[in-house]
């Protein structure tokens, strides 16, 4: 493989590998980008782009250029450095968040033995920036946008990490690449689906997707804590939004779905192991797509309650489970089935706030 | 420690949504107090679509007017021409040929589908759904627009009425077409159930949300779905009928709670009436002139004045209509519904949340034309 025969120096072989994540972050952004356009095109029963190149294949490319050649406007009354520096604190993450990612067995930047602990922990650093932009734009629904990201990242970091825990102690390992290889023969999911729909939920909230595009609002704030930002500065939020999507999509595949080890174990080759990731994430990514299309946004005070009132009491008990049932050394299937379990108790749950609802009018 | 209070005031701030804001439904301006996200006052501004058509009216003849109803009350042009034409219609004192009636009546309430549509459509996006409530009800709308353009070859300003029937008669194959376009729309009205009512996040971001009980709409002169929503069982269709809706059979529909979502239900369930009402005008369709005998195309109607109302998508579509005998109206006043709807907006926003503002002012279902005039 061409990476493995670059190691010849060990910085230029570094650069090289973090040159090579730029343009996989600017590459898959833009193509994340014309794929939602497209998906979503299909799910409003359009086209979509179509007129710039074949399929309108070159849409994002017409996109970046025109931000590249937009006036980058700070308006008079912004602080100057917190408007100004923010893209950087929501750019930076994201990138450094691709160092660890699994794509294959070899074929990644550098994989951390406490590897999940450093993506949870670089991926809230970007919630700073959401704040700086929103309070140094001097602007009202950018400063409402940042409030609502910084209430809501940090809430849901919990669920994320929680998650994120149970699957720690399925595999007893933080390195990603060990979490993989322990899923070779039957993946998380099947062990842990309530995990799975909370680190769903809890990476949508991070990611400021709907349904918790509450920040970033359209009909209400106006695109949060961006309404002042334009040209390349707005490209770089726009950026980092599509690749923590990717990182996070892959994150989920490589958690609960067997990244690129099952259902083929270990001794694919990296070309089939990244083929296999690729269409794993890319499901993932239509999923989220999906979701974005069909339902609602919901409110900031519902978001608050059903993270603090409904996931994390939830994701307490699983791990509560998780740990009797593998320090007993228990069969296996039974983290299946309280796993299963609690989802079955989080649907009671909401169905019943929703007839709750439906009490109130009667009375 | 002990003076924290004292040392960080909170301060309310005030946020202003409009009139560049993408939710307000047209030029629509109001300044929010917000104390973090709870809404503790709110002022309306409106008048940014102000054009004086009303004023305008009085100078150009009858035939010239309806026109202008056109532009007033854009998503509804029909219902808006019919109040105006009666109107016209009462003050010369004509016998309106039967035919015309039942067109006007299943152009009317085909006009009202098509508004439902755009609210359904417009809802969803205020509630947050990227596009796909939207564009389906753009769909169907565009079906019932695009008979409209067959008919009177126009896409939005039809000017079709006449006082004393209608411009012309509507083509050959009008009746296999509107029950075409019913069909897709009942499939339309279907798939908003599917994505709207039925979803538990919709549910939530709507129930108990923006409430006005039966006797604060009535006292804001509320009308329409907004008021029945509230469970006024009122509809001048059935209250003061006109056209020819004593001889049909349809439901009022009525809410319960006057929350946002019953104002989002019954404005559905009174498309399935609506519906059902053209189905039963299709049958009473019979050859037949459309315009009334000497309708003369300059009109001169004797002195005397006139109030006519209908009940248009939005409620009470009301003109007041003096004349001194001239060609022209001497004083024309338009009671638009949204105008007096959108007075009870404060007492159903303050208190709740900002993302709740934008849902109850969607659940009005405003059109700026109509309430700046």
């Amino acid at each position: 493989m061409l990476i493995n025969l670059l190691v010849v120096n060990p910085f230029l072989d570094n650069l090289l590998k973090v040159l090579s994540l730029v343009g996989l972050m600017t590459i898959s952004a833009m193509s994340l980008i014309y794929l939602e356009r497209k998906i979503a095109a299909r799910f409003h029963m359009r086209l979509g782009p179509t007129r710039t190149g074949p399929a309108g294949l070159l849409q994002s490319v017409a996109d970046a250029l025109k931000l590249l050649g937009k006036e980058d406007i700070r308006p008079k009354s912004a602080d100057p450095w917190s408007f100004e520096l923010a893209p950087y604190f929501v750019f930076i993450p994201a990138f450094m968040m691709l160092v660890t990612v699994p794509f294959t067995l070899l074929l990644n930047v550098q994989m951390f033995t406490l590897g999940l602990l450093y993506l949870i922990a670089i991926s809230s650093v970007s919630i700073v920036g959401w704040v700086m932009a929103g309070w140094g734009s001097d602007n009202r629904y950018a400063l409402i946008g940042a409030l609502r990201a910084a209430a809501q990242g940090i809430s849901y970091e919990l669920p994320l990490v929680l998650a994120v825990l149970c699957i720690a102690m399925l595999s007893q390992s933080l390195n990603l690449n060990v979490i993989i290889e322990s899923q070779s023969t039957l993946p998380n999911i099947l062990f842990q689906p309530f995990p799975l729909f909370l680190f769903f939920t809890a990476a949508l909230a991070e990611m400021n997707r709907s349904p918790f595009d509450i920040p970033v609002g359209e009909s209400e704030v106006v695109g949060g804590p961006f309404v002042e930002y334009s040209g390349i500065r707005w490209s770089m939020f726009f950026l980092a939004e599509y690749t923590t999507l990717l990182v996070m999509s892959i994150l989920i595949v490589a958690l609960f779905l067997g990244g690129w080890a099952w259902p083929f174990g270990e001794n694919l080759g990296t070309f089939w192991q990244i083929m296999l990731t690729l269409l794993k994430t890319s499901f993932v990514i239509f999923i989220i797509f999906w979701t974005r299309v069909s339902i609602p946004r919901m409110r900031i005070d519902q978001l608050m309650n059903f993270c603090w009132k409904v996931l994390i009491p939830l994701a307490f008990l699983q791990i509560f489970f998780n740990g009797f049932i593998l320090v007993l050394e228990l069969p296996k299937i039974l983290l299946s089935i309280s796993s299963i379990g609690l989802l079955a108790l989080l649907v009671v749950i909401v169905n019943k706030s929703i007839q709750n609802l439906n009490k109130e009018i009667v009375s | 420690m002990t003076d924290i209070k004292k040392e960080i005031e909170t301060q309310e701030i005030l946020v202003n949504m409009g009139p560049q804001h993408p939710s307000t439904h047209g030029v629509f301006r109001m300044v929010l107090s917000i104390d973090g996200e709870l809404i503790t006052d709110l002022t309306a501004h409106i008048g940014y679509l102000h054009r004086g058509a009303e004023k305008l009216c009085e100078t150009m003849d009858y035939r010239q007017g309806i026109g202008f109803m056109d532009r007033t009350e854009y998503l509804a042009n029909f219902n808006a021409e019919l109040s105006y034409v009666m109107a016209v219609e009462k003050l010369m004192n004509m016998e309106i040929p039967e035919r015309a009636q039942w067109i006007r009546m299943i152009l009317v309430e085909l006009n009202r589908l098509s508004s439902h549509f755009m609210f359904v459509g417009a809802f969803g996006v205020d509630c947050g759904v990227f596009g796909t409530p939207f564009l389906y009800s753009f769909r169907e709308r565009e079906r019932l627009i695009d008979l409209f353009e067959e008919i009177t070859g126009d896409r939005m300003m039809y000017a079709f009425f006449r006082a004393g029937g209608l411009a012309w008669d509507v083509p050959v194959n009008f009746e296999s077409r509107v029950e075409e376009v019913l069909l897709s729309s009942e499939q339309g009205i279907k798939d908003m159930d599917g994505l709207l009512t039925q979803n538990e996040i919709f549910l939530a971001r709507t129930k108990q949300i923006g409430k006005i009980d039966a006797i604060d709409a009535i006292d804001w002169g509320m009308s329409g779905p907004s008021l029945r929503a509230s469970g006024v069982d009122y509809d001048i269709r059935k209250a003061e009928p006109y056209l020819f809706y004593d001889q049909i059979d349809f439901d009022v529909i009525t809410g319960k709670n006057g929350d946002v979502f019953d104002r989002y239900f019954v404005r559905l369930q009174e498309m399935r009436e609506s519906i059902k009402i053209i189905k039963q005008c299709l049958k009473h369709l019979n050859p037949g002139k459309t315009l009334a005998e000497g309708a003369s195309r300059n009109l001169r109607t004797p002195p005397g004045e006139v109030y006519i109302r209908t009940e248009a998508p939005r409620g009470e579509y009301g003109i007041y209509l003096v004349s001194n005998g001239e060609n022209r109206p001497y004083r024309l006043k338009i009671r638009s519904a949204g105008f007096s709807n959108l007075q009870a907006l404060k007492d159903m926003v303050v208190g709740s949340y900002i993302a709740d503002a934008v849902v109850i002012l969607g659940s009005i279902d405003i059109v700026l034309g109509e309430v700046d005039r």
